[in-house]
């Protein structure tokens, strides 16, 4: 006991003197367990996240757009992959952790249980989605754990690329028609309010970040996220033209920052747990590629291994 | 002689921009992250291809057109791709399969065009030629890996190759347009591509263990406008955004 106390007291000096920890150095379990949970449902976010976006690649109203949205996509894939092998650095198992996403073990972001109804839900995603995401990572940069906070910096340069494209296909439609207009002005009322639940639970009732912020897993709270967040876009969209769907939105000169009502923790609770416009549509998704690959994956084994034993063969 | 260059040039774009599109629908379906990167990367090439065709179409028909009015404002006879292309991706075996039959017809097609009369096809094929002699890899080694895996994927991977037969002939067939775009220097020489692809697909298809169909009736139409039904659901859907509000930019 006594030795496991002490190892603890070493290992928070060495986060507070801002070393990072690499996947051979001693961890409390504890530590260990956040960061899989953590890493794990970031990337089942990457990959869920995949479906509403995916949903226009084949409608896209330019080839540009189309060809920027796919590679998006397929960006988004790619921050999946960092992210499994940043977890498996930590004894997770990439299968196991997909096992736990498809029953519904595990979870994903929320956000991704909200429809993409419009082109301009794919602008909205990219500006608010990919922003209040940035927001987080850009922290997770310097987060304590090694080979999260490498993943975190390759990932960030990308998102806000994304986040650039996003932003300027609301500017595209909001200096458009009006007809076009009005479908960036709806996009923002649909994905201003669940881009704010995006940081989580406000810091009273976030009961785990104040152990995530002693290891600087976290080194911002939810609540100084958000507000960063809205201080950061709501310029953005004045300067699109666009209204903010909040009435209590006001700058305060004391504060220096903005005001903003009160957000629908209600919804944001029903959304978790299932009761989201998409919740079963991406769960069934991801079901269905899973088990119509199966062969697939069987198959590239099964020859992986015939091909191993054809090379021992030859050298035998 | 302008007329069948904006058709060729228009087949070589319609080739790319519908399999892109088809391609597209497996982002975020893919059997296994890794594979569904592959497919996007290749959807992404062709669509990039597709992009260059239909601005040097567009600059052979005049002014008023741009990539995107050739893309989004012709109808299904005015399109001239290849039936194989719109059919159903159905299962990935099946996507595979005719990936394959497609890349490596490419392959040699684009290989003969980098000795183009015509610049732009010329520089077209310069830039396409690597991604495509990629693709023909990729798919070749998807084709040998699912045909000699399991006894199930070697069923499904037969069974596509055997539904996928009777589509390949078009691509390999000349017409007047491919005749006179030959004998300009500016196409590829079809016969020859059909000589090379013949033995390239029965190289692979022997070490997949899979047994070639043999030759029988051949689907035709594509080339010259006349197309299955599955072209117009592909364009209903590409197509319905900038039609629905022709006055907007995206």
């Amino acid at each position: 006991m006594t030795t496991e106390m002490n190892l603890e007291q070493k290992f928070q000096d060495y986060v507070d003197a801002e070393n990072k920890i690499e996947p051979k150095d001693w961890m409390p379990d504890r530590y260990r367990k956040t960061l899989i949970r953590q890493i794990s449902q970031h990337a089942h976010s990457e990959v869920v996240g995949m479906l509403p976006e995916a949903n226009w690649i084949t409608r896209a109203p330019s080839l540009r757009r189309k060809v920027a949205l796919l590679a998006k996509v397929q960006d988004e894939a790619g921050h999946g992959l960092y992210l499994y092998s940043a977890a498996e650095t930590l004894g997770a198992d990439r299968q196991d952790m997909v096992e736990d996403l498809l029953s519904g073990k595990a979870k994903y972001s929320s956000i991704f249980n909200y429809p993409t109804p419009t082109w301009a839900d794919i602008g909205a995603i990219g500006w608010l989605v990919d922003g209040a995401a940035i927001a987080n990572q850009v922290m997770l940069c310097r987060t304590s754990y090694g080979p999260y906070s490498r993943a975190m910096v390759r990932i960030c340069k990308e998102e806000s690329f994304h986040q650039r494209q996003g932003y300027e296909i609301m500017m595209t439609l909001a200096r458009g028609t009006e007809k076009q207009k009005q479908m960036a002005q709806e996009a923002l009322n649909r994905w201003w309010w669940p881009s704010l639940m995006m940081f989580g639970p406000t810091d009273d009732e976030s009961p785990n970040s104040a152990q995530s912020m002693k290891w600087k897993i976290k080194r911002k709270s939810n609540d100084q996220l958000r507000q960063e967040f809205i201080d950061k876009t709501v310029p953005q969209a004045e300067f699109l033209g666009l209204q903010v769907p909040d009435p209590d939105l006001k700058w305060n000169e004391e504060r220096g920052h903005y005001n903003f009502g009160t957000i629908d923790w209600e919804e944001f609770y029903n959304v978790i747990n299932g009761n989201g416009k998409c919740n079963k549509q991406r769960m069934d998704a991801r079901n269905k590629a899973h088990d119509e690959g199966e062969w697939v994956r069987e198959a590239a084994n099964a020859y992986a291994l015939k091909e191993q034993k054809r090379k021992e063969q030859v050298a035998a | 002689m302008q007329k069948e260059l904006l058709e060729y040039t228009l087949r070589l774009g319609d080739n790319a921009l519908i399999l892109g599109q088809r391609l597209g629908e497996w982002c975020g379906y893919g059997p296994v992250l890794e594979q569904d990167i592959a497919l996007s990367n290749i959807a992404l090439d062709q669509l990039g291809q597709a992009r260059m065709l239909m601005q040097y179409a567009a600059r052979l028909k005049g002014e008023e057109y741009t990539e995107d009015k050739m893309a989004f404002f012709r109808d299904v006879t005015e399109y001239h791709n290849v039936l194989m292309l719109e059919l159903p991706n159905d299962h990935w075996g099946f996507t595979i399969m005719r990936q394959f039959l497609f890349d490596t017809f490419n392959y040699y097609q684009y290989t003969q065009l980098l000795q183009s009369q015509d610049d732009h096809i010329k520089s077209v094929a310069q830039k396409a030629i690597k991604e495509i002699t990629y693709h023909a890899q990729w798919s070749a080694e998807w084709v040998i890996r699912l045909g000699d895996g399991t006894e199930e994927s070697h069923q499904k991977m037969q069974t596509a190759l055997d539904e996928l037969w009777q589509w390949t002939g078009e691509m390999l067939t000349p017409d007047a347009v491919d005749e006179k775009m030959r004998e300009a220097g500016i196409g590829a020489d079809l016969n020859k591509v059909k000589e090379e692809w013949q033995q390239k697909v029965a190289e692979i298809l022997e070490i997949a263990t899979l047994k070639k169909p043999e030759d029988d009736w051949m689907q035709e139409g594509g080339k010259q406008g006349e197309h299955s039904e599955h072209l117009g659901y592909i364009l209903a859907e590409m197509q319905h955004l900038p039609r629905m509000y022709p006055e907007a930019e995206w």
